[in-house]
Order: structure tokens, then sequence, then C-alpha cells
């Protein structure tokens, strides 16, 4: 049947080199764990991009509850905890694998720059890596002000303090990013909130698609 | 002897277990979402409390007279007080009668004798659609069914509603 469903496709528009180009490739012995067990190094890449998935899972499901508005943010998160059937699993993926993904990414880079995997002629790869780390530390900056509790609001207070410590554009840059001079507020939620899921979302895609183009151009670098 | 059987060949073998093994791990990830996802759904709707709306029985007449009256409700998070509206009088049998003032067509709100050219009818300003007294839609009006009908009780010589059900289920 699926067979069947497939051929059909495949007849008209000729998908099968399309998938073949994208899932179709060989695994070098050296970073085959089935080889060579130390091999699961290579596997830090990959569970990194595995977590982003079900971030990004999990969030598009939690969006379907929570708003952002300094009045109904805090009881909209209270009521999917604990009113909604697996409100608190669902919260939960998205809360720990905030944490997960930044160690997972952090062992990734440990990983290439330890091996030296980053050397020419794969720097401009490492360096949109440096990039999508940033962007994974302002998704993390970002959410954690959304539940709009306690902890939340005094980690902004913080974050945006150490924001404004930058020369010349601190008071500048603690405006833009939290929407007023001093007031941690309705302004701060809603543009936190947009960053969080659309900006920083936008820029994590484009440059996920770059590094992997990158990876499948130049290939995994040779063994030690 | 084995050769006549049908074999499983090591890659199929492979492809049924890795596709076994990731669609496991594709029903982890989504299977908690989907609930949470299909949680409204899934909620009993409650019957509705009666509410005094303030009208004693002595003053409801033979005319459909417009009451308002306001219950609070509970929408997730958010806690409101919301109107709600019936138009109450007395049948032929002497009965009380409370009915919705939602057009069945498309929920637009109906008065009685809103429109000069029909009389002693229900009136829907959105498509035009009427209603008789008694509720019934007329025929060749957008509205396919009655006026729905408030469930009522009196206590105390005072009217009380609750929630308006489709007429013949009440």
């Amino acid at each position: 049947m699926l067979q069947k469903m497939y051929d059909w496709i495949d007849e008209r528009i000729d998908i099968t080199p399309i998938w073949r180009d994208i899932a179709d490739h060989e695994v070098p012995e050296h970073v085959n764990p089935a080889h060579h067990f130390s091999a699961f190094v290579y596997c830090f890449g990959g569970l990194t991009f595995f977590v982003v998935v079900i971030q990004i899972l999990s969030g598009m499901f939690l969006t379907m509850y929570y708003v952002p508005d300094i009045e109904n943010a805090w009881k909209s998160v209270y009521y999917l905890q604990t009113q909604v059937a697996h409100g608190q699993i669902v919260r939960g993926m998205h809360h720990w694998g905030a944490s997960v993904v930044i160690v997972m990414l952090l062992l990734h880079t440990l990983r290439v720059f330890f091996q030296g995997a980053y050397k020419k002629p794969r720097e401009l790869n490492w360096m949109v890596g440096v990039l999508l780390f940033f962007v994974m530390l302002g998704l993390g900056f970002t959410g954690y002000l959304l539940p709009w509790d306690n902890k939340a609001y005094f980690a902004t207070e913080v974050g945006l303090n150490i924001a404004g410590q930058v020369p010349l554009i601190g008071d500048w840059l603690i405006t833009l990013l939290g929407g007023h001079p001093e007031i941690i507020g309705a302004q701060t939620l809603t543009r936190f909130f947009a960053i969080h899921v659309f900006f920083l979302p936008a820029a994590l895609f484009a440059l996920l698609a770059v590094h992997f183009i990158l990876i499948r151009r130049q290939g995994i670098s040779g063994p030690l | 002897m084995s050769d006549k059987k049908k074999q499983v060949t090591r890659r199929q073998f492979l492809n049924y277990t890795l596709t076994g093994v990731g669609g496991f791990m594709a029903a982890g990830m989504l299977i908690s979402p989907l609930r949470m996802a299909i949680d409204p759904v899934l909620q009993p709707s409650g019957d509705g409390d009666f509410a005094n709306v303030g009208l004693s029985v002595d003053d409801i007449t033979t005319e459909p007279q417009p009451v308002e009256w306001e219950v609070e409700q509970v929408d997730a998070w958010y806690k409101s007080d919301v109107t709600r509206k019936a138009f109450v009088f007395k049948n032929d049998q002497d009965e009380i009668v409370a009915l919705s003032p939602k057009c069945t067509h498309l929920g637009c709100m109906v008065s009685w004798e809103g429109s000069e050219s029909h009389p002693d009818q229900f009136y829907c300003p959105c498509h035009d659609g009427r209603f008789t007294k008694d509720g019934t839609n007329v025929e060749g009006t957008p509205p396919l069914e009655p006026l729905h009908v408030y469930e009522h009780k009196v206590e105390n010589g005072m009217l009380f509603l609750g929630k308006a059900y489709p007429r013949g289920e009440a």
C-alpha cells in the first residue's frame, strides 16, 4: 500500500533522487560507534539537533495555552500545569530540554574543538556554530521570562542589567530589549515572547540549514 | 529446507527494526503534546447552574419580554461576569417559556418584533431570519430549527433560568 503510493508519486515527480541526496550517504568507519565505541563523541551534534526538534514540537504545542500578557501569563502557565492533561509533561519537556540542549551543544563544541575539526577548510562552519550557540543562549534567556514568576522576573532584571554594561550603547540596548528604560513589564514580556517564538527560531533554522549544508559539502573531518 | 521459506533479508530486518524504533521514539515525543492539544475536546460539558434572573413570576405576561442577568463564566484561567439574555412569556397553556435570543441560523441576536413588517415574530437582522412567538422558525427564512429553550424553575415566586437546549431536548 505505502509502496504503491510512493511509486505513484515517484513515477510522476521522481522524488527518489531528492531523498537519496539527503539521507543516503556513507558513514565513515571512524565516526561509527559500532566500529570504535569511542566514536560516540560524534553523536553530540545529532543529539543537539534531536533535542532542538523536541523543543520546537513542545514549544508549538505550549503556545496553544500560553498568553504573553502580564495579567494572564502566569495564570495560563498555572492552568496548563494543573488543569490540562499532560500539560505538565509537555512543559516539562520544554523546560528540561532547554537545559539538555545547552549541555549537548557544549559537548559537541568540545569535541570539535579538541579534535581540531574546526581547522581549514571548516572555519566557516565553526563560525556558524558559534552563531548558533549565541542564538541558543538567546532562546534560553528570552524563554526564561515567559512564565512570569519571581524567578523569571529577577533573572531578566539581572540579564538586562548585564546588557546595560555594554559600553556606549548599554542604556539603548536595555530599552531595545526590554521595551522600556526602567520597567520590566508588559512590553518586556511581549518582546521576549516575539523574540523567543519568531525571531530567534527563524535565525536558528537559517543557521542550522547552513550548518548542515556545509557539513554535507565538506564531509566529516578525517580520523585523528 | 529454509530455502523454500520466505526469508527476511538482512536489509529488510534492519529496515523493520529501524522503522520500529524510530516510530516508537516519534510516538514518545508526540503522544503528550497531542493529548494536551485535544484536552478541550475531551472535557465534559458542564450543566449550567440556575440563576435568579430578577423577574417575579407575577410579572410574566403573554407578551415576550427581554430579561438580562449575569452569570460567572470560567474560561480556563479567565473568570468574568457575562450577560445572558432571554425572552420570557406565558404560552397558551399558561406555562412559562424562556427562549434564547440566539438565532439558530448563524448565532446573531434576535429581537421580539424587531422588524416593523413582521409584528408578533422574532426577527434576526443579520439574514432576515424569523421565528413565531413560540420560537418556531418561519419557513422560507434562513433558520432551520426553532429557537432554543432555557430550562427554568420557580423559587419563592422568582424565575430561575439554567442552560438553553434545542427544543424537545430540554
